[in-house]
């Protein structure tokens, strides 16, 4: 299988400094905001890639900027083998952007209410000039939709059906590659297995490739393929799904699967986790996990781990 | 026998419409008893929040309490006048919402919100109210309490914040805490830490909790009673693992089953069809029965079916029998 989204030493800053004026008085340097450091991966075709972290942890950055709605800082993303940043053939880069889209994760903020849902699908399709007669009632049909919801407004459609309009919506411009950011957070469980099968569904079908947001590991275990941790905008451990559930080997997805919740929990008491993710504009030295960690050591504190290769699994840690 | 801290009988809400009269809540019966954690779990629009708002007096009109009765402690809350109801608030019932940032103040110190709710339902002096709130935050787990009393809510962050909500709703030394998604707004390791602290803090004080939420792993883990509600009404109660590994609802089995931790290693999810019916257009008889594999005749036409008390757990005409269950799958 072929490599479709590569990412390299992706880097993403964001400038949280004061005004300049405040600044020269203040004699305060620059101060900016570490989203995304160092990070690397490959996706297959064909195949879910997922990436999870809590908050801040810089993954929906990440997909934005796979998608182009953000820039890098540094490092590199090529689609099917163009490179869409730091490429100045503009040509090129339209043309491999053409590959992507993108599902939100908000059914209710990412339609706009003016358009009927015919306009809202057809999009995509009409920018990159194909054949959009009957496009939007075939695409309805195959999200589980009625082709006569085309002439209705989003307004019209609860939360799970609306997501299935986002998906019509990208699936219109044919692409290979769907970023979908937290794509069901905002349903209720029993909506979200629909939209999940339908995804897997539509997966199957079309041959797509999904990068797959989430904070949910219940659903990156039923989604992904393969699946990217993220702590504080690192990768800190990469696995095929069945090893990384099997043996997580980093301290910080152990304390993650020990903090989800449990079906079977009853009456569960954990060894609750220790402290809070960090400031991201102040981030600790080293390895940014170490003030939360069980295993670290002064080792830990100055020199930040790299990559290694155990098994199948990429992990950043000193200690496994 | 231990008398509940809160006994919930036959509640009907109603919201008169120019389309006529919704009931986001219908005949709700339920007890929590002191030190427990009754878990209320529905989809959204099961009126499970509402349920909560009718207990704390905080329906927005035109809702209302049309029938049914609130006891608290044994003295019905349901007819108290707006000012009657202040009292209780704060006092009493403890309130904790699912987002921190908007149920502080954003202008007053935590100090100052701490001591403002203890002067308000204490009779102690203001010093003594300081201490107290000094107190109460080192219980909820802030660290280095006394320098942080005058930190402005902005200046935590999200896990302490809710961390100041819960000292909060307990430093009036209410006999009943209703927490509304305590926890659906933060980061898992940090709901694991907020549900551990309910936890003790129910344990050590003999408050009653109960706790709304739509996540079943964070009921499993947390309650000890779980009440799932559908479309206003009680569809299933009972002990939590009881319900939980046997429901006998068949919206609580699809609820169950949908969750992807229940179908870990399947090639799909299990999924329930259609979605909850708006309160405008509820069907006959079951509130479920559309979406229901078992629903007969009787579900689609009859009148509504048993509701949900301590003897008949489940609301339903058939309920499930489990030993059927497994073997039909």
């Amino acid at each position: 299988m072929s490599v479709i989204v590569r990412a390299k030493a992706l880097r993403r800053l964001f400038d949280v400094s004061k005004p300049w004026l405040n600044r020269v008085v203040e004699r305060e340097p620059k101060a900016f905001l570490t989203a995304v450091v160092d990070v690397d991966f490959e996706i297959e075709e064909g195949s879910v890639y997922a990436l999870v972290g809590e908050s801040g942890s810089g993954k929906s950055t990440i997909g934005k900027m796979v998608v182009g709605l953000t820039s890098a800082t540094d490092g590199t993303i090529e689609i099917d083998g163009i490179a869409i940043t730091g490429n100045d053939q503009k040509a090129k880069i339209s043309e491999a952007r053409q590959k992507l889209q993108m599902i939100f994760q908000d059914p209710y903020a990412s339609l706009n209410p003016r358009w009927k849902v015919r306009d809202i699908i057809a999009e995509p399709a009409k920018l990159r000039g194909l054949e959009i007669k009957g496009l939007p009632e075939r695409l309805l049909q195959q999200v589980g939709l009625s082709p006569e919801d085309a002439d209705k407004y989003p307004h019209e459609f609860s939360g799970g059906q609306r997501q299935r309009i986002c998906i019509a919506r990208a699936l219109s411009s044919e692409p290979k590659v769907i970023v979908c950011d937290e794509p069901t957070s905002a349903l209720d469980v029993s909506v979200q297995s629909q939209v999940l099968n339908l995804m897997s569904d539509l997966q199957e079908q079309l041959g797509l490739t999904y990068l797959f947001i989430s904070h949910d590991l219940t659903v990156v275990e039923h989604m992904a393929d393969k699946i990217g941790v993220l702590y504080l905008g690192a990768l800190v451990e990469e696995a095929p799904k069945k090893t990384l559930f099997a043996s997580p080997l980093h301290p910080y997805t152990r304390m993650l699967f020990d903090a989800a919740p449990r079906l079977d929990g009853f009456g569960r008491e954990i060894d609750v986790p220790k402290g809070e993710i960090p400031d991201p504009i102040n981030p600790p030295p080293g390895c940014a996990f170490h003030p939360r960690c069980p295993l670290a050591t002064s080792l830990c504190k100055t020199v930040r781990p790299q990559m290694r290769l155990i098994g199948d699994t990429r992990v950043s840690c000193h200690h496994v | 026998m231990v008398q509940p801290v809160l006994s919930i009988k036959s509640l009907v809400v109603e919201i008169p419409t120019r389309k006529g009269v919704l009931r986001p809540v219908d005949q709700v019966s339920y007890d929590i008893f002191p030190g427990e954690i009754l878990g209320i779990v529905g989809e959204s629009g099961a009126g499970k929040s509402m349920t909560g708002n009718a207990v704390i007096g905080l329906l927005e009109r035109p809702a209302r309490i049309v029938s049914g009765d609130v006891l608290l402690s044994g003295n019905p809350i349901h007819n108290l006048s707006a000012s009657e109801f202040r009292k209780i608030r704060g006092k009493k019932i403890g309130m904790i919402f699912q987002d921190p940032l908007t149920s502080l103040n954003p202008l007053l110190t935590v100090g100052e919100q701490l001591v403002e709710t203890i002067i308000e339902h204490l009779a102690v002096s203001k010093k003594e109210a300081q201490e107290r709130a000094i107190a109460a935050l080192e219980e909820v787990g802030i660290p280095a309490a006394r320098e942080r009393i005058g930190s402005y809510p902005h200046e935590f962050s999200g896990g302490m914040r809710q961390r100041v909500v819960i000292a909060l709703a307990l430093c009036a030394e209410p006999d009943l805490v209703i927490a509304d998604e305590p926890t659906t707004a933060l980061d898992v390791s940090v709901q694991a830490q907020i549900i551990a602290l309910l936890k003790r803090l129910c344990r050590e004080r003999g408050v009653g909790v109960m706790l709304v939420t739509h996540d079943m792993g964070v009921i499993a883990e947390a309650a000890d009673r779980v009440a799932v509600m559908y479309a206003g009404r009680l569809a299933e109660l009972g002990a939590v693992r009881d319900v939980l590994t046997a429901p006998k609802h068949p919206y609580t089995y699809g609820l169950m089953g949908s969750t992807p931790l229940a179908s870990r290693g399947l090639e799909r999810l299990k999924q329930i069809p259609g979605s909850m019916p708006r309160l405008g257009a509820l069907p006959e008889g079951c509130a479920f029965s559309p979406r229901c594999d078992f629903a007969q005749e009787v579900c689609k036409t009859g009148s509504s079916p048993f509701i949900a008390d301590e003897d008949a757990q489940a609301a339903c005409w058939f309920p499930l029998q489990h030993t059927k269950l497994r073997s039909s799958k």
